[in-house]
């Protein structure tokens, strides 16, 4: 029986969680033997139980980011975080397979109902590992691959082999180094030449647990002029403790092929969201990134693009909302590798009250090439005077065949404008969220349609979480 | 039934702005302000519709019994029936007139119930029509590079949507053309019910000309010191406000 959510829940639609059992349990701290116990519950092939123990070393060797980063992540204490729990390896393919705590939090979430309404393919994560991952008949026929991590990599080996690990090598940063020393979970897609898939895959990762950290590792593979969307949500319960969230997303977009990845997250202000996302783009192939980054303590966050063939095309929109007492620091990285090659980046960032926003951009486009063009653009919306947003962005640029225009704006919302709203009947929560709704809104019009639904709702809620 | 201040007081800061201010504004009258600038006049304004910035240090103000500032959100009051068409009214970028106007009426329906969308844009498009204001500027940032006579226009086309008890025009015809002034003032009489009281807040006799006014008020210091009907104004034009206080020291 469904019981029925207390209030409160309103303010935060995931903030609920059930206790459960974990059948797998890697204890607190990281150390090689974490490394087998997560190794030997997975069955892992010999060269990824290697490729996770460089990982850790290459982890431990390198330093905290504080240098450009922001000094919260030094409140991250690695030695209490559990990093595997799991009910089992192998996600249901049939809700009704699903143990009954960890459905009805999906239901809860409206994931299953989503699932029917318009999806090819869902794959819900609990913790460390999928519950439940099942895609469309009809897709599946068409040869789609829509697995997690560990089945990509013991299935389909020659497909997972080929780009895992190479968009973002282990070392790119900290953090992708801890994410590959333990990942579990994640999907693994893979599209066939000239599939274009109609309705959007969707991953939803939930954590459940306390003092844990989710790793969950995506590879994208969209061969020779096929086309995918893929979506993915997240919420977790609000701790007392932190929590981590460390995710790894490489996309491969082979020629003429065209990824859209869109995510929208919803954290508690207890997560640190921690991920890197990039995407490789071939010949007249497209890769999109949009991002919306609603909640978390800190996240750090950086989708990019390496256009590496002729004509390659990417493009990050972002929008990120910073809460009192959250740190948005997102941004957007076009590597334009070769000629012709175009990208476009608009962020849009919220601060509200004593959160705090930050922009990094970085545009490179080499000497040799010609005819490249990146657009940048840039806007904040602060509420309330404390507010603050910073924007670093770094554009390089050589050659002269190339062109790139950036453009920033920021614009407040004081609390006399709130005032004025309020004097015309509406709440002082309503009257933020149609500033940013206002602020957001050409970005959400491109957005599917449930997206955009969803995205305003969440937008809502925290705005009436703000006015408290 | 009346907009009734009661012995008002309010303070800016530690500067005291408002000094025990009495007026009474009964159901389906009209009644004018006129005053010295920084005599208070928008002060007033802004304490009735609950501006944080200014504290209530003494008094009362009711509309139709209804004690005003037991409502602690300026949204409340609005609902309750207090409207204020500002002297300066806010830029609200990002948000557009009939979104903006839309949601206000939104907030005024119970829980669960939703705006007709068409009946919705049928009526503002009616409204903006006899305000002759072009219909582009629904999907226009609420007053954002608006001209100050369209701002003004603008308060007008949300009080006659938003349909209050108890409207304050500030100096809202500061700003307005001469075409322009006819065009409001119209909008404005033809709200004019036994349901409604105004309180037009101006400088210039003109004005109530058109807004023919049943009572007009003086306000010297934060005080409302003279009381009188229309032909007060026409000496006020006529011979500014020396002679007021010259009046009130004589007989203080
Ligand atoms: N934030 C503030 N800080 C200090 N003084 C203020 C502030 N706001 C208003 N005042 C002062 O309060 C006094 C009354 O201002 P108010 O705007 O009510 O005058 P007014 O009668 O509407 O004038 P006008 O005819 O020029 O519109 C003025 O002396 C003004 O300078
Ligand atoms: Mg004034």
């Amino acid at each position: 029986m469904e019981t029925k959510p207390d209030l409160n829940i309103d303010r935060s639609v995931g903030d609920f969680h059930y206790d459960v059992d974990y059948e797998f349990d890697a204890g607190t701290g990281l150390t090689e033997k974490t490394i087998d116990y997560i190794s030997d519950v997975k069955e892992d092939p010999d060269w990824i139980r290697e490729f996770r123990k460089d990982a850790l070393r290459k982890f431990n060797s390198m330093p905290m980011p504080t240098h450009w980063a922001s000094h919260d992540l030094e409140n991250i204490v690695f030695d209490n975080i559990r990093y595997y729990l799991s009910q089992g390896t192998q996600p249901k393919r049939s809700w009704d397979d699903v143990p009954e705590d960890v459905k009805r939090t999906f239901e809860r979430l409206g994931i299953p109902e989503q699932e029917r309404k318009f999806l090819a393919g869902v794959e819900a994560q609990f913790d460390s590992e999928a519950a439940y991952s099942n895609i469309k008949a009809a897709v599946g026929e068409q040869g789609v691959i829509f697995v997690g991590s560990t089945e990509g990599l013991q299935k389909h080996p020659e497909i997972f082999k080929k780009w895992f690990g190479k968009v973002i090598p282990t070392g790119d940063n900290k953090f992708s180094a801890l994410n590959s020393a333990v990942f579990s979970g994640g999907s693994f897609i893979y599209i066939p030449p000239g599939v274009k898939v109609k309705h959007p895959l969707q991953a939803y990762f939930r954590i459940n647990a306390e003092n844990f950290g989710q790793f969950e590792r995506t590879l994208i593979i969209a061969d020779e002029g096929s086309e995918v969307m893929y979506m993915e949500g997240c919420t977790a319960p609000k701790f007392e403790t932190s929590t981590l969230h460390s995710a790894v997303v490489e996309l491969v977009a082979l020629k003429g092929a065209k990824i859209q990845y869109i995510t929208v997250q919803n954290w508690s202000a207890n997560v640190f969201n921690l991920v890197t996302k990039r995407g490789l783009a071939h010949e007249e192939a497209e890769i999109k990134w949009i991002d919306c980054n609603i909640g978390s303590r800190l996240t750090m966050k950086y989708p990019g693009v390496i256009m590496k063939g002729r004509k390659a095309r990417g493009e990050v929109i972002s929008i990120a909302l910073a809460g009192d007492g959250q740190h948005q620091d997102t941004g957007a990285k076009m590597v334009h590798a070769a000629d012709e090659t175009t990208s476009n980046i608009v962020s849009k960032s919220i601060s509200i009250g004593k959160g705090r926003s930050t922009y990094r951009g970085l545009v490179q486009i080499g000497r040799h090439l010609k005819g490249c063009k990146n657009n940048t653009e840039c806007d904040a919306l602060l509420i309330n005077t404390d507010s603050r947003t910073d924007t670093y962005p770094a554009i390089t640029v050589r050659g002269k065949e190339n062109a790139c225009q950036h453009e920033a704006s920021v614009s407040k919302i004081s609390a006399e404008q709130i005032f004025y709203m309020q004097q015309r009947g509406i709440s002082e929560a309503a009257a933020m969220s149609l500033a940013v709704n206002g602020f957001v809104n050409d970005l959400v019009q491109q957005f599917p349609m449930e997206y955009s639904v969803e995205l305003k709702r969440l937008i809502d809620l925290e705005m009436e979480g703000s006015v408290g | 039934m009346s907009l009734k201040i009661e012995n008002l007081s309010a303070n800016i800061g530690d500067r005291q702005i408002l000094k025990g201010l009495n007026l009474e504004v009964p159901k389906g009258q009209v009644h004018a302000i006129m005053g010295k600038n920084g005599s208070g006049k928008s002060t007033l304004a802004k304490v009735m519709a609950g501006h944080p910035d200014y504290e209530v240090t003494g008094g009362s103000v009711t509309l139709d019994g209804l004690n005003l500032f037991e409502m602690q959100e300026p949204d409340q009051r609005a609902r309750a029936g207090l409207f204020v068409a500002f002297q300066y009214p806010m830029e609200i970028p990002g948000v557009t007139i009939a979104n903006f106007i839309r949601a206000a009426l939104q907030a005024r329906l119970p829980e669960g119930e939703e705006l007709d969308a068409v009946e919705y844009y049928e009526h503002l498009y009616k409204k903006m029509d006899a305000l002759k204001i072009d219909r582009k500027f629904t999907s226009r940032a609420v007053n954002e590079g608006f001209s100050g006579g369209e701002k003004k226009r603008c308060e007008v086309l949300q009080m006659a949507m938003l349909n209050p008890v108890y409207a304050v025009l500030d100096e809202t015809d500061s700003g307005l053309d001469i075409d322009a002034l006819r065009i409001v003032s119209d909008g404005v009489n033809a709200m004019r019910s036994p349901e409604r009281g105004f309180l037009v807040i101006t400088h210039y006799q003109r004005l109530l000309d058109y807004i023919v006014p049943d009572v007009v008020h003086v306000m010297v210091d934060g005080r409302i010191v003279m009381s009188g009907d229309k032909n007060l104004a026409h000496k006020l034009e006529a011979q500014g406000y020396d002679w007021v206080e010259k009046e009130i020291l004589a007989t203080a």
